[in-house]
């Protein structure tokens, strides 16, 4: 009823929630091994900054343009032309249809 | 020769989507390009010598043209008629908001 | 029981201009919320028992105006002459995808719209598009398809324009009119070459006579680049991130689904229409090219999106592409039964599995997205933060929608992308080794998504945000259940639509048979 054939294997999501749940029953059982006589409440639980006061909570937030900076920076190459294509002109709009028109059309024909 | 006219239209319609930079232009050459497909449609429909497809009336032994093509230009001008009046309202609101009509100040959405 | 072809277009049809009257009538507050979410279910159930139907019986045929509405045929005539519904597996599933996704849809809106103006007008045109949509998918007629196109494409621009006040919805508005409407004439026109040429509107009758010369050849090239452009596939998609980021969110859900519509239609002609006549290799690499390019600029582009709908909308280009792939990897092996028996229908079934996946998922993400908006006053990703405080059901619909699309097991994304690896490989492993990475791409941005508005310490500004209101929960709810049943019983689903959807799409000979009578 859930085995799913797909071309090459199986697929089972029942199976693989049993197995899930195993791993996760094991994962709690290792988290449970830890120590658990810190002191509550006191400075152990805080986060600790090099003695630093801790910054307010707006400026510990990642914000999404600094996420995949990197990623981006590293394939300027690759997106420079790619935004620059998305000019949010109406005429290029039409213009790609056309052209993607032509084309299709002359290997449509050709072949 | 229709044909031709029918071709002459659509290039002229298309050259104003994708050269003019205002959008009642483009409204204009939308519309040049619907005319240009109801009257490639009507002239599918012509029959030399053929009368009206009215039953009662036409005279025995003359073709009758099918009245499908008709039928379908017909559509395609109530259509068109709900197209060019939606898009004219919307160009109404947009000169409101922008100030202008220049497609290439119409571009707050890109990239 | 033969009568619900028409049923369940004309139910929500007859609604949508009843509306206006019941709300001059009166009849309480919530008169038009009511019967709009009414006339929805109908067609949901009725499209259940019809798919029920054409998977007991064969396909099924809906013949306006004839005596007998099975009669495609009346005596004498070579062709048919009247306009007709025609339901097949293909057809059956889709309709059932689009009208789960305007249920969903329809009951989300009863909160998310309340303190907009002319809620009578947005009714309305919200059935007009369902309308629209479950014509295109349901017809047997190339111009009746034609009609409904443009039915579809009016109500939606008037929708994605709905918030007026804003300048950014008018303008996304006017680029999707007029490349929607521009794109719709080119069907029209192709429409008229085949209809010159056979004499016929009919999908079967012209498929039978089908010849493949040079006026098909045109007539093919416009069908496949309009629809093609009006499902969103690159390079023709830039209009498709502006009107989806700009409509109401409960509209974005269902416009997946009428893109999906134009995919459908874009199926149909392909393998109904022109079928093996055609060369099937070229069209099929048309396509797939077509599903590659739109997976990975879709994905690549959301990468570096800032605003929270347009980032999903070119995750819609992106999986769109998946379903071109799958489809399109089937389309070009089908002039080759062996290669079709072997991995050629299976890739089919796995880019038709992920339609329906994806109308479900992508439109549960947009749906939280909204939700997200309607608390947070915001959509610039780079503003918000935190919200999984505040809102933690539409936090775990969220993550939810994600998972699915990213094809992490066990919802129903994996299922399908499982079926389009596995298959594609044997086509051409490079295409499925792209598909993999395209994946990876997509649970990167989503977890962009997840880390910058959800996760993170309480921003101060968003301390006093509520969960979103009880029917928008539910419609997302309808949306986040189906993901999670379709993920954890897909043999179920594979077995009981998508099986007979793709095998339908395969037969052509029983499609035409079912019109003209013996082949």
């Amino acid at each position: 009823m859930t085995l799913l054939y797909t071309g090459q294997g199986f697929w089972d999501p029942i199976a693989w929630l049993f197995g899930t749940a195993f791993a996760s029953i094991l994962v709690y059982w290792i988290w449970s091994k830890g120590r658990g006589d810190y002191k509550k409440g006191t400075e152990q639980v805080k986060p600790f900054l090099c003695g630093n006061p801790e910054p307010g909570k707006s400026e510990i937030h990642v914000r999404a343009s600094n996420i995949y900076w990197g990623f981006v920076e590293a394939l300027k190459g690759y997106y420079e032309p790619l935004i620059g294509m998305h000019t949010g002109e109406l005429s290029d709009y039409v213009g790609w249809f056309i052209g993607g028109l032509a084309l299709l059309t002359f290997v449509i024909l050709v072949v | 020769m229709p044909f031709v006219v029918v071709g002459v239209m659509l290039a002229l319609g298309l050259y104003a989507i994708l050269f003019s930079k205002n959008l009642i232009k483009i409204a204009i050459g939308l519309s040049i390009v619907e005319s240009a497909v109801n009257l490639f449609l009507i002239t599918l429909g012509y029959v030399k010598g053929a009368v009206a497809p009215i039953y009662t009336m036409a005279p025995a032994g003359k073709k009758m043209v099918l009245p499908t093509p008709q039928a379908l230009t017909l559509t395609a001008i109530v259509i068109g008629l709900a197209t060019t009046a939606m898009l004219l309202s919307l160009i109404v609101m947009a000169y409101k908001h922008y100030g202008t009509l220049d497609i290439r100040e119409l571009r707050r959405l890109r990239g | 029981m033969e009568h619900l072809p028409i049923l369940v277009v004309a139910v929500p049809l007859f609604v949508a201009f009843a509306i206006p009257l019941i709300d001059k009538v009166g009849g309480g507050r919530y008169a038009k919320e009511g019967v709009t979410v009414g006339s929805l279910l109908f067609s949901l159930i009725g499209m259940i028992l019809l798919l029920k139907r054409v998977a007991a019986l064969g396909p099924q045929v809906y013949v306006f105006g004839a005596a007998l509405p099975t009669l495609t045929l009346p005596t004498g005539m070579k062709v048919p002459i009247r306009i007709m519904f025609e339901v097949d597996g293909m057809s059956a599933f889709m309709a059932l995808s689009g009208s789960i996704a305007a249920l969903a849809a329809a009951i989300y809106s009863i909160a998310y719209l309340k303190d907009e103006t002319g809620k009578d007008r947005f009714y309305v045109l919200f059935l007009l598009l369902v309308v629209g949509m479950l014509g295109m998918e349901l017809t047997g007629d190339i111009f009746n398809f034609f009609v409904f196109l443009e039915i579809s494409s009016i109500a939606s621009a008037a929708l994605v324009a709905f918030r007026y006040y804003k300048a950014e919805s008018i303008e996304a508005a006017i680029k999707y009119m007029v490349v929607g409407s521009l794109s719709a004439l080119f069907v029209l026109i192709a429409v008229g070459f085949l209809y010159g040429k056979y004499d016929a509107l009919n999908f079967a009758a012209i498929a039978k006579r089908m010849e493949f010369s040079w006026a098909d050849k045109i007539a093919l090239a416009l069908l496949v680049v309009s629809l093609a452009l009006k499902c969103g596939a690159v390079p023709l998609h830039m209009w498709l991130p502006d009107a989806y980021a700009e409509a109401p969110a409960s509209v974005t859900a269902l416009l997946v689904s009428v893109s999906q519509a134009s995919l459908y239609g874009l199926f149909r002609v392909c393998f109904s229409l022109f079928g093996v006549k055609m060369s099937t290799l070229t069209v099929g690499w048309i396509v797939i090219i077509f599903g590659v390019l739109s997976m990975f600029i879709g994905v690549t582009m959301a990468l570096v999106q800032k605003e929270i709908k347009r980032l999903m909308a070119f995750h819609a280009i992106s999986q769109t592409g998946y379903m071109l792939l799958g489809v399109g990897v089937g389309l070009a092996v089908l002039g080759n039964p062996f290669d079709l028996k072997s991995y050629g229908l299976m890739a089919m079934k796995g880019g038709i599995f992920h339609i329906i996946n994806h109308a479900m998922y992508k439109g549960l993400l947009f749906l939280t997205a909204g939700a997200v908006f309607y608390r947070a006053g915001t959509r610039d990703l780079n503003k918000l933060g935190g919200l999984a405080h505040n809102m933690p059901w539409t936090t775990v619909y969220f993550i939810i929608g994600a998972a699915a699309i990213a094809g992490l097991p066990p919802f129903n994304g994996f299922a399908s992308k499982l079926m389009i690896y596995e298959s594609v490989y044997k086509f051409n492993p490079i295409l499925s080794i792209m598909a993999m990475i395209v994946s990876v791409l997509t649970l990167a941005s989503f977890v962009k998504i997840f880390q910058s508005a959800f996760l993170g310490p309480q921003l101060p500004e968003y301390k006093d945000i509520k969960e979103a209101p009880m029917s928008m929960l539910v419609g997302m709810g309808i949306l986040a259940f189906v993901v999670v049943f379709f993920g954890l019983f897909p043999e179920l689903i594979v077995r009981t639509i998508v099986d007979p959807a793709a095998k339908a799409l395969v037969d052509q000979a029983s499609y035409i048979s079912k019109v003209m009578g013996g082949m």
